[in-house]
């Protein structure tokens, strides 16, 4: 095992967590009440909250088994490939660095359970929870708010699901995934979540967009 | 806008995605201890501003942030080839000389390479 300084970053549940969306679900949340009667909602924004999010870095050949072993899904070693399964997910970022996105909690454990499967190897896993967190955009308009955003071709023949793209997204990058036929996900930086929240909300008001607001920490709307 | 091939990626993407590095392929000096002010001054500043070909530096900045290196003609745009880094193009003065069409065949050809 290497010989890092690593830590358990995730407070007690007995402290409150707030998600860097927090404040913008509060004053900005937009319900299904909130749309139009007639045209309905065409577009569901929510986040999927207090996930945990892994940078792995390293070749496929290092990487692979360890990948298999602890996290139980292959590696996706084509580029742009994104594997899900059980609430898992991992996305290929760039020749030799994945984004590992696991349920709340687990982490800690698999991070350690990664250095114990790597040992001597060179790699590097980096617990980036708190950095970013997931929006998913669903409903027949998701793609159509995708396209007032971002250069990245959204048509279904050109994104199917299980791919996913680093990309330019409302001037800012995003991560845009496709994990299943009814679901977008946008893995966006902390530091941006407000402000591409509210770009969202404005792309998507003419399709009548509406928003959840989870506040179970536990939640992660599977 | 237009697309350029990120050999890594392995896909065309949107130009808005990258940024364009320098010109590729300089030579540090082996040893910088016996290069001479003139060597040295060369490999820190000077860069080749040509009229047609050049070997440049890209970036996948918003995307898979590797460097590759693009042959392009620094007067129509025109990318001839992306090829990753430690590699050699295949686009000389010549394959690009016999105007349009040889451009055009140059690229099909690198297309078939990288498919
Ligand atoms: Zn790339």
């Amino acid at each position: 095992m290497s010989n890092v300084a690593i830590f358990e970053q995730r407070a007690a549940d007995t402290i409150a967590a707030e998600s860097p969306l927090h404040y913008s679900l509060h004053r900005h949340a937009v319900s299904a009440q909130g749309a139009d009667p007639k045209e309905g909602s065409a577009v569901a924004m929510d986040e999927r909250a207090f996930l945990g999010h892994l940078i792995v870095r390293g070749t496929a050949g290092v990487l692979r088994a360890a990948i298999k072993q602890v996290v139980g899904i292959a590696l996706p070693e084509t580029a742009c490939g994104l594997n899900v399964e059980g609430g898992k997910s991992i996305q290929w970022l760039s020749p030799d660095e994945w984004l590992v996105i696991l349920p709340p909690g687990e982490e800690f454990a698999t991070e350690n359970a990664l250095r114990q499967a790597l040992g001597d190897n060179a790699y590097a896993v980096v617990n980036v929870s708190g950095g970013q967190t997931v929006l998913t955009l669903s409903g027949p308009s998701a793609h159509e708010v995708l396209m007032k955003s971002t250069p990245c071709d959204v048509h279904p023949h050109a994104f199917p699901v299980g791919r996913g793209v680093s990309t330019v997204f409302a001037k800012t990058t995003v991560l845009l995934r496709r994990p299943d036929a009814k679901h977008w996900e946008l893995v966006i930086r902390r530091s941006f979540a407000d402000y591409l929240y509210r770009w969202l909300l404005d792309a998507g008001e003419e399709y009548g967009i509406t928003t959840k607001h989870t506040e179970n920490k536990d939640n992660n709307n599977e | 806008m237009f697309y350029i091939h990120c050999p890594y990626c392995a896909e065309q993407r949107s130009e808005e995605e990258f940024h364009c590095m320098g010109q590729a392929h300089i030579q540090r000096p082996e040893n910088p201890e016996a290069a001479s002010d003139r060597e040295w001054g060369e490999y820190l500043f000077f860069r080749d501003n040509p009229r047609g070909l050049h070997q440049e530096m890209w970036v996948h900045a918003a995307g898979c942030r590797k460097f590759f290196n693009v042959a392009r003609n620094t007067v129509s745009y025109e990318i001839f080839e992306t090829y990753r880094m430690g590699e050699q193009t295949s686009v000389t003065a010549g394959t690009t000389a016999h105007g349009r069409e040889g451009q055009v065949e140059q690229v099909h050809k690198v297309r078939r390479v990288r498919a």
